[in-house]
């Protein structure tokens, strides 16, 4: 009996084989197995990440013990990165660990250029001076940068990257793309082929709702000086047009015909108008898709294809994406009519690749440098498409809300570290005194930052309460969440969040902001 | 955190504890708070409490359960017990992270216990190769708080039923000390939920059950001579070839765990594909059609079986005001969670003490109030076995789950309601998988004229 590979057989199904090679091809780096990053780094390793390579300066010490799962009491007094690297190795065969015994500090002023190799770095509990200086190295030399903390029963990340593309953002709820408004050449033909009112009563129930939409509106058009159904009244009259149709029997009762109850219930969002969405406009006037140069990744020389093919052959229209959503039909008119459609996006896909080979040229590069695989899969997620960018700012509020709040707080303990070069409240006889110092720091960030808010004692008392622990469930949570943003990066699937993100453990709730 | 200091000592730990082991959740537990339970009393008892006493019952040691039991073991939980029937198989290794290739086989439950209690120090984890409906009141009654990652709708219910069996009521006042959280965790690729059930007080499973919506199958005319995807092939090949091709002996059912059944089923799909010209049966296709898979991500469980896990910590610490009382997850785009408040509903069959109705004219078919039973959104009952007292008698009107008694009473099912005796007024009791207590129906006549199909309640 062949053992299929551990690197699984589930997750191929939502990220695909062409999602797990890159992850198989990635490398990660993580700073500080802490709770917080081993459960991150569980995450990855589980669905087979290629090689990971855990940096930590820090000793095992029992507290540590305490809330990892993946450090034991005989690895008191280790190094961090060596102990937890043996545990988490151990989950996956497939992956490659490596750890590096050495702070992130250490390697900044030594090798920055160590961080340029990673496909991306994740920084867990690291103290802000830390994060800005790795924050620039990594900007510089183009590798994403997560940022994670459990800081008590609160979770935060921060993600950093210049730009990040993707094709396939898998949004849950797509409308189809059936071009029943501007019906294309070949759809026309085929929908003229049909013959609606001298059918048998067989094949008019297994007729594909699309044509009978098509045929519709086409009578439509003859009583509607050829407009489309627009507001709620018309469509309504559409409707009824369709169900006068529905064939019935010789006393005058309809016949069960679902594929007529079908394209009643889809008129409403089967004669949206066909355009560009406003995302991929945005994409296609960006800057660079305008100036496509030799050092462009292939995500922008095909933008720049597509967007062509948009201002040419597909007269202000994205290539057909040539995928038609099941129905009831007779396998044979079925398999046509998506055949109709298919055949069309491998021809508008096909044009859009004779536009990339050109441009590819005029920037003195072969053609080979974009597979037609790849000009496929964007042509058929065109509509889809996202570019994320998130940069290093430098503190911005906006409005003070509870999670707002938070990351203020978060902030606070950062000044704080930095003045008494620890976290406040950590024993129990600091907790106390830690509170006048902890609201200093706070209200020195709000006047700096010219904030007109008034923070709760009630939060700096529980800042302090939290001692900088961090409690097994919430860097759990964490570890879940920061596990897929990261998966996201790698794979370029699904959208990753932007920028800031916030967990509340307390209160179950949690907010993203752009900062 | 900060280094080269050194921590307390802990004083009161346990044997084979070391120093700051606890550190990071004593600090919730010794020390007052702004935002605590207004019951919270800081206390270093309240973590020997979690520590000697407290006694956590986890359901299901899959995805979500590897995760429970790890989660509760590093927050000071050490009686634990874990209840699963399933054994390892291959396909769990990648996230199912307690087991590994030499645990194929093996009953989960033992393999996730050994691991841990191997792993975490002073950590009792008792498991149970069982199924929940083998263990009776007295089993669960012992637990203080029990929390579920299961995967089956049937099973939610069967436990939400079996812990709303333990209250008990004193003069029509519920006794707050029968009351048993169920923390219910569930999740679908990036989907995920978490809630928090206090039983008789707070929504349980069935008062939300439209909320799971039921799961799609293809119409039987699609799949027999109609198949348009290569889903339809598949099911075709699954559902109808093999009962007639016997393909491994007479009385082989196919198991989609067994590759060679798999390949059989994947080569005869992609005949029937090729008749019709459908392209895309793929093995994983056909093998994810064939065991219903749900694509599951470690991550997702990650973060639901954490969520759940704080929540048993709340409450068996006071430490917090528990999730009041649903958390939704979604990370397919950025993350997204929204926490609401499930309503108790008036008429729940469940936790609601209002009698059922069933509102059929006398010449309603026995098939009709079966269909309801089963199809109705609020109900959605397996296979209900349905009794009644006739003629002083406990007569069984129909029973699909064993196999003579299923038999004997099918001629009920074309009878009519007034043929088989059954009067304005009478109660029928209707036991099912979806729960642990038989539910009372009061059957009302409806005139001739009323229409057939009911409302939803």
């Amino acid at each position: 009996m062949l053992t299929p590979p551990l690197s699984s057989v589930e997750e191929q199904r939502l990220w695909g084989d062409h999602g797990q090679e890159t992850l198989e091809n990635a490398h990660v780096c993580l700073i500080n197995a802490t709770a917080t990053g081993t459960e991150i780094l569980k995450n990855l390793v589980l669905p087979g990440i290629g090689v990971f390579t855990l940096v930590d300066g820090h000793k095992v010490s029992g507290e540590d013990v305490g809330n990892n799962f993946f450090l034991t009491s005989s690895s008191i007094g280790k190094n961090r990165a060596q102990a937890a690297t043996e545990l988490l190795q151990e989950l996956n065969s497939d992956v490659s660990g490596n750890f590096v015994e050495e702070s992130p500090d250490k390697l900044l002023d030594n090798s920055p250029e160590f961080f340029h190799r990673f496909s991306l770095v994740i920084g867990v509990q690291l103290p802000e001076s830390t994060y800005l200086r790795l924050g620039s190295v990594l900007w510089e030399a183009g590798v994403p940068f997560l940022i994670c903390r459990t800081y008590g029963l609160i979770g935060y990340m921060r993600l950093i990257v210049k730009e990040h593309t993707v094709v396939e953002s898998h949004p849950d709820n797509a409308l189809e793309d059936l071009r029943l408004d501007q019906p294309f050449t070949e759809l026309k033909h085929h929908v003229e082929s049909y013959d609606l009112d001298n059918m048998e009563k067989k094949d008019h129930s297994h007729t594909p709702w699309i044509i009978v939409v098509a045929k519709y509106l086409e009578k439509w058009y003859s009583e509607h000086n050829s407009q489309l159904p627009k507001n709620y009244k018309e469509k309504e009259a559409f409707r009824k047009l369709i169900r006068e149709g529905i064939l019935t029997n010789e006393n005058g009762t309809p016949e069960d015909e679902e594929n007529f109850e079908e394209a009643i219930k889809n008129v409403n969002t089967a004669l949206n108008p066909t355009k560009v969405p406003s995302a991929t406009e945005d994409i296609f006037n960006a800057e660079q898709c305008e100036n496509i140069t030799s050092q462009s990744p292939s995500f922008w020389v095909i933008a720049h294809g597509v967007r062509d093919f948009v201002r040419n052959e597909g007269n202000g229209k994205l290539p057909v994406r040539g995928t038609i959503p099941d129905m009831i039909a007779d396998s044979d008119k079925f398999i046509k009519l998506q055949n109709v459609y298919r055949d069309k996006a491998m021809k508008d896909a096909a044009v859009v690749s004779k536009h990339v080979e050109a441009l590819l040229q005029s920037v003195g590069k072969p053609p080979e440098s974009t597979s037609e695989q790849e000009i496929k899969l964007f042509c058929k997620n065109a509509a889809f498409l996202r570019v994320v960018r998130c940069s290093m700012s430098s503190l911005r509020f906006s409005a003070c809300d509870s999670e707002m709040v938070l990351y203020l707080m978060l902030r606070s303990v950062d000044r704080f570290y930095q003045q008494h070069s620890r976290y406040p409240g950590v024993y129990n006889y600091q907790v106390e005194e830690d509170i006048n110092k902890l609201k200093l720091c706070v209200n020195s960030l709000l006047q700096e930052y010219s904030l007109n808010v008034n923070v709760k004692d009630d939060y700096i008392h529980e800042f302090c309460r939290y001692g900088a622990a961090e409690p097994h469930t919430v860097a759990a949570f964490l570890g879940g969440s920061a596990a897929q943003e990261a998966i996201k990066i790698i794979t370029h699937q699904f959208v990753p969040f932007n920028n800031t993100f916030l967990y509340n453990a307390m209160s179950q709730t949690s907010a993203t902001f752009q900062l | 955190m900060a280094d080269g200091e050194e921590p307390m000592a802990v004083e009161g730990c346990s044997i084979g504890d070391w120093d700051g082991r606890w550190s990071h959740v004593q600090k919730f537990l010794e020390r007052t708070g702004p935002f605590t339970h207004p019951d919270f009393e800081p206390s270093e008892e309240t973590l020997q409490f979690l520590l000697e006493t407290c006694k956590i019952l986890v359901i299901g040691a899959g995805g979500l359960g590897c995760e429970l039991l790890k989660n509760l073991a590093l927050s000071g939980f050490r009686h634990i017990h874990v209840v699963d029937m399933d054994i390892i198989d291959v396909s769990n290794l990648n996230r199912q992270f307690l087991f590994r290739s030499k645990d194929v086989g093996r009953p989960k439950a033992d393999v996730a216990a050994e691991f841990i209690n191997q792993r975490v120090p002073g950590c009792n984890v008792v498991p149970h190769f069982k199924k929940i409906q083998d263990f009776d009141a007295s089993f669960y009654r012992q637990f203080h708080i029990t929390v579920c990652g299961l995967d089956s709708i049937i099973a939610r219910r069967w436990i939400n039923g079996m812990l709303l069996s333990l209250l008990s009521y004193e003069d029509g006042v519920l006794d707050p000390s029968s009351i048993i959280p169920l923390i219910d965790g569930g999740t679908e690729g990036f989907k995920g939920n978490a809630r928090v059930i206090l039983p008789g007080m707070t929504a349980c499973i069935d008062c939300t059950l439209e909320l799971y919506p039921p799961q799609i199958t293809f119409p039987m005319c699609t799949i027999a001579s109609m198949p348009r995807l290569p889903e339809h092939c598949i099911e075709y090949v699954r559902v109808l070839q093999w009962p007639k091709d016997k393909p491994f002996g007479d009385a082989v059912g196919l198991d989609g765990d067994n590759p060679e059944h798999v390949q059989w089923v994947f080569q005869e799909s992609l005949k029937r594909a090729a008749e019709f010209n459908i392209t895309g049966v793929t093995y994983r296709l056909t093998q994810g059609v064939v065991k219903r898979i749900i694509p599951a991500v470690a991550s997702t469980n990650a973060v639901i079986a954490a969520s759940c896990a704080t929540e048993v910590f709340k409450i068996a610490t006071s430490a917090y005001i528990p999730l009041n009382n649903y958390l939704v997850f979604n990370d397919v785009d950025g993350l997204y969670t929204y926490t609401f408040e499930a309503e108790r509903k008036d008429n729940c069959t469940a936790c609601s003490q209002v009698p059922q109705k069933l509102q059929f004219p006398p010449s309603a078919k026995l098939q009709e109030v079966l269909e309801y039973l089963t199809e109705n959104a609020s109900l959605q009952m397996k296979s209900p076995a349905i009794t009644a007292t006739l003629e002083g008698k406990n007569k069984t009107l129909y029973l699909q789950s064993i196999a003579s008694i299923e038999e004997r009473t099918r001629p009920n099912l074309c009878k009519t309601l007034k043929e088989l005796g059954l009067a304005d007024g009478q109660e029928l009791a209707v036991a099912d998988a979806t729960t642990p207590q038989t539910v009372l129906f009061k059957l009302n006549f409806t005139s001739e004229t009323c229409s057939i199909k009911q409302v939803q309640n």
